[in-house]
């Protein structure tokens, strides 16, 4: 159904909503004092919780196709919601780094639109609107990933915009050349036009634009910028830039999967689930040899996106593949933000070691990080266990069961470096690292430490809560999601 | 919330109360865990009688419920108890009360809690997997079993603790996702959906496919069998039993070892009985050589422990050669009573082998604690110093070898008997490993207890405690009881090992 009538605006209210406040954000920003900028993290946090409800309560509501440009479906509005869940944790994780910074209201205006582009990325079902949701998701991260102006950050900023820079231009050729090769840039038009074209610039096109959803995944071979982001920048932002773009990429190559038809002249299902073997296998090796937590965790997200891949190789060939993409979307992103927190809530550890007697110190903690990493090996019943259980069930279905088989190896290899990381939590000897951080290291970053972890370590434990929540009560999210189709 | 369902979380609802508490002292959880597994076996040995005389049992399976979990895929929860699985809860029940008491004094006081906690968790955990009716409910206690044991033995642990915990994990955690990988196969064969394996068995998903049931038993059977486990994925076994404390080697030994036998009876076999037949000799093959490979293994231990956990290899072994048994005889009423006979055996031996090896398991931990070391060579003369010790230890090694008058004989004698019809040249083979075993146990009895005396150095040997006592010796009570009256317990379990006989060979 094509409408863009108030219904169809009305659809897009959370996207509204979001933009909405960015711009208001940036204004009452400027007018603000500097130490009274808290004012904006409310009004962000207030924004993103109603474009939730917004999302939430049109989740069960008819699809909408605005302009054939902008899908809103199931799959739209699993991702918007999942996004802007992203974007709260994010914005009260942030709190304990930013809280009285004199940039606090750049900070959530960036975090803000870096959501809004996700989740454009993830309804947009015409190349230019695809184009211009992944420049939204991409510019305000690279701003995001310097924001510390220290060292660390600013190397991986440059990295970052470097690799997405050049991924971005082979993202607009890949769109060139397929208006070149179909004479439209709606998913629909090129879906008649692609397959009377000729097959080199088809083929050429595609893999261009996949390329360039692949870098906002984090996925092999766009994913160098990853462990770096992870390390480098502060880490509230790596939770956010390694998890929420992530989400709308995902979708978006799904959709693009599901609906270019272009499966006579590329071989879709193969070069993804390529690409998956090669993420899920790259990414736990790499993690092996990383003494970095921050870096593991970030090695781990490749590999985590792996798995999911998984789900979009077998588009289109099993009922199967649609629901437990979006559900493993969902729960990885409890379970990172929740490992993340952990991150945020300890400044000081950076290495495994560093965590050594964290369980006498801090049990909660200690517990809900021994939550998110058992999480992220797939220990039922947490949601990632669910997740892989019905991503492996759609590969299997789709005929992929060499990948799930390798899938199954990765897991069992990525036991391995987080039980490196969990070990010291439960030793006995208890260092003097993990504790609350110096003022003057807290003053290292953008605004002083207001109260040193608290919000982080809320977090933390809510998180590790939600993920067994999400796998425990696995019925209440995949019942909505049960049967979902694309928009065609 | 069923009886049973209650008998299953109430350790569990112990374990969260424990960690909710402000700095509570040790002795005071010790003690809460001993009732709290006291009252879990009352509750569970109220199921036995009400199973036996009242009208649960029926065709099905007795306190059956079952309620919706994630309908969107195929999987319920769904428990009940039949035969087979109600004599496992009940030892496990029975374990885990022994290891509290005997724990009482045999943990470090500062992390007494964490010890219960994760005691208590292990046992909801346990109880859990042996009432599973469904394939991802089995699952997700089979696999927090895991993590619960790694913890155990990484926390706990003594010698070379960490690296045994994570071998221990890695193996196990790679046959449960093999095991996983199974059921998804199951899955996606069944038509609609589901991973119930009550529907399961009544659909056949994988009936006359060939290679994908093939493929699915082998993906369950490598999950069960490093479980299990039997040769050669049995690496793992040594090293974590003989580095996790004592209390934590008999549950491992007794009920975890089980998860996986009980597997092949519970899932393998009703779920994908042709493949069961068409590869039964595979199963023999591998049931013999555990149990050749186990028993001679062991004879060259020089401690005590690892010793110990070689011949579960080798008792292991017995049950996985009756099932294999059962699916090479054939179809005829004298065929099906020998294989009735071969499964009866092999849940006795389930049993018989949790309760002596437990038994062993805790009396290796007395070892140890007096003398610093599992070493036989090290000890000479025990007897004279430590009678009791010495008598409760010569009577589970009789247990364990197989003599008549207790749980062991009546469980191997089974195994033999109910498998020599359908597979004689294998039977044959493997009655030396009974030999072996003899003597093995006996050589290590006249090591450590006969002869002239010798201690390890800085060795303190008194006496079993009272709490030592009692918590072995009613293991060794029941295996008599068993070895004297087994009718208590077989009459029980034919009416299910029927059901399974009638499902693989028909």
């Amino acid at each position: 159904m094509e409408v863009t009538s108030a219904a169809g605006l009305a659809a897009l209210l959370p996207e509204a909503v979001v933009a909405l406040t960015a711009v208001a954000g940036l204004l009452v920003g400027s007018w603000l004092p500097r130490g009274r900028q808290g004012w904006v993290r409310g009004l962000a946090v207030v924004a993103a919780l109603g474009a939730l409800a917004g999302a939430a309560g049109g989740l069960g509501g008819t699809p909408i196709a605005l302009a054939s440009g902008y899908a809103v479906d199931t799959a739209t509005g699993v991702a918007r919601v999942v996004v802007l869940v992203g974007v709260v944790v994010v914005l009260v994780l942030s709190a304990d780094h930013v809280a009285g910074s004199r940039r606090e209201s750049e900070f959530c205006v960036l975090v803000l639109l870096g959501g809004l582009g996700a989740m454009v990325v993830a309804g947009a079902s015409d190349l230019l609107v695809l184009a211009v949701g992944v420049l939204l998701a991409s510019v305000p991260l690279y701003a995001l990933a310097g924001f510390g102006k220290d060292a660390g950050g600013t190397e991986a900023a440059l990295k970052y915009y470097l690799v997405g820079a050049l991924l971005g231009v082979v993202l607009l050729a890949g769109v060139t050349l397929l208006l070149g090769a179909g004479g439209a840039t709606s998913y629909a038009e090129l879906s008649v036009a692609l397959p009377k074209a000729p097959a080199g610039v088809v083929t050429a096109g595609t893999v261009a634009v996949l390329a360039g959803l692949l870098f906002k995944a984090g996925a092999v071979p766009a994913h160098f910028w990853v462990p770096d982001v992870a390390e480098g920048a502060s880490a509230p932002v790596a939770a956010f830039v390694t998890t929420v773009p992530k989400i709308g990429a995902v979708v978006a190559i799904y959709r693009l999967g599901t609906q270019l038809e272009v499966a006579d002249v590329v071989a879709w299902p193969a070069l993804v689930a390529v690409v998956a073997a090669a993420s899920m296998t790259l990414g736990n090796l790499a993690a092996f040899f990383t003494g970095q937590v921050r870096r593991l965790l970030g090695y781990s997200t490749i590999a985590q996106v792996g798995y999911v891949l998984l789900a979009a190789a077998a588009a289109g060939q099993t009922g199967l593949a649609l629901p437990g993409l979006l559900y493993y979307l969902a729960a990885y992103l409890v379970t990172n933000l929740g490992a993340f927190a952990v991150v945020c809530a300890l400044p000081r550890a950076a290495t495994p070691d560093d965590y050594a007697g964290l369980f006498r110190r801090r049990p909660w903690l200690a517990l809900g990080l021994t939550v998110c990493l058992l999480g992220f090996v797939g220990t039922p019943p947490t949601a990632v266990f669910v997740g892989k259980l019905s991503v492996f069930a759609a590969g299997v279905d789709a005929g992929l069961a060499w990948l799930v088989v390798l899938a199954v190896a990765n897991t069992v290899a990525s036991l391995f470096y987080y039980l490196r990381w969990l070990r010291p939590v439960f030793r006995q000897v208890p260092l003097g690292s993990v504790s609350k951080p110096t003022v003057a290291e807290a003053r290292s970053w953008p605004g002083e430490f207001t109260s040193p972890g608290r919000w982080s370590a809320r977090v933390a434990v809510a998180a590790a809560v939600a993920t067994l929540g999400v796998g425990v009560a696995a019925e209440a999210f995949l019942s909505g999601v049960q049967g979902a189709r694309l928009l065609p | 919330m069923t009886a049973l369902s209650v008998a299953v979380f109430f350790p569990l609802a112990v374990a969260v109360l424990l960690l909710m508490l402000r700095r509570p002292r040790a002795r005071a959880v010790m003690w809460a865990w001993v009732g709290a597994t006291a009252l879990d076996l009352v509750l569970v040995a109220a199921l036995w009688v009400g199973y036996v005389f009242g009208d649960a049992a029926g065709d099905g399976f007795g306190y059956e419920a079952s309620s919706r979990w994630i309908p969107s895929v195929g999987v319920g929860y769904h428990i009940g108890v039949d035969g087979i699985s109600l004599p496992l809860l009940t030892m496990t029940a029975v374990l885990f009360l022994a290891c509290a008491i005997y724990s009482v004094h045999a943990v470090p006081r500062r992390r007494a809690r964490e010890y219960a906690v994760l005691f208590l968790f292990l046992q909801s955990v346990s109880l859990g997997l042996f009432v599973s009716l469904d394939l991802i409910l089995f699952f997700v206690f089979f696999d927090l079993s895991i993590v619960g044991m790694y913890a155990v033995i990484a926390g706990w642990g003594h010698g070379q603790a960490g690296r045994s915990a994570l071998q221990f994990f890695l193996y196990t955690f790679t046959g449960s996702l093999a095991l996983l990988l199974g059921f998804i196969v199951l899955y996606l064969g069944s038509q609609p959906r589901t991973f119930d394996m009550v529907e399961l068995a009544r659909q056949q998903p994988l009936a006359g496919t060939g290679l994908a049931g093939g493929l699915a038993l082998l993906a369950v059977g490598v999950g069960l069998a490093v479980k299990t486990p039997t040769v050669p994925v049995h690496t793992w076994l040594p090293p974590a039993h003989t580095d996790a404390p004592a209390a934590g080697s008999a549950i491992l030994a007794g009920v975890l070892l089980k998860m996986g036998a009980y597997g092949f009876v519970r899932i393998a076999m009703p779920l994908l009985p042709g493949a069961w037949r068409d590869y039964a000799w595979v199963i023999v093959v591998v049931g013999v050589v555990s149990v050749l490979y186990g028993a001679l293994v062991a004879l060259a231990q020089p401690g005590f422990k690892r010793m110990v956990a070689y011949t579960s290899v080798n008792h292991m072994g017995y049950i996985v050669l009756g099932l294999g048994a059962v699916g090479v005889a054939g179809s005829d009423a004298a065929d099906a009573e020998a294989a009735t006979l071969a499964v009866t055996g092999s849940v006795v031996q389930m049993v018989s082998h949790g309760l002596l090896t437990g038994a062993l398991f805790l009396l290796s931990g007395v070892l140890y604690e007096r003398g610093g070391t599992y070493a036989m060579g090290a000890y000479g003369g025990v007897a004279g110093l430590t009678p009791r010790f010495a008598a409760v230890t010569a009577v589970a090694a009789l247990g364990a070898l197989g003599l008549p008058g207790l749980s062991g004989f009546i469980a191997e004698f089974q195994i033999f008997t109910g498998s020599f019809g359908a597979v004689p040249v294998a039977v044959a083979l493997a009655l030396p490993g009974i030999v072996i075993t003899a003597a093995l146990f006996l050589r290590a009895l006249r090591r450590i207890f006969l002869g002239d005396r010798a201690l390890p150095a800085g060795a303190r040997m008194v006496d079993l405690s009272r709490p030592e006592m009692a918590s072995i010796v009613p293991l060794l009570a029941l295996s008599v009881l068993i070895g004297v009256v087994p009718i208590v317990l077989v009459e029980i379990v034919v009416p299910a090992a029927q059901a399974v006989v009638a499902a693989v060979t028909t």
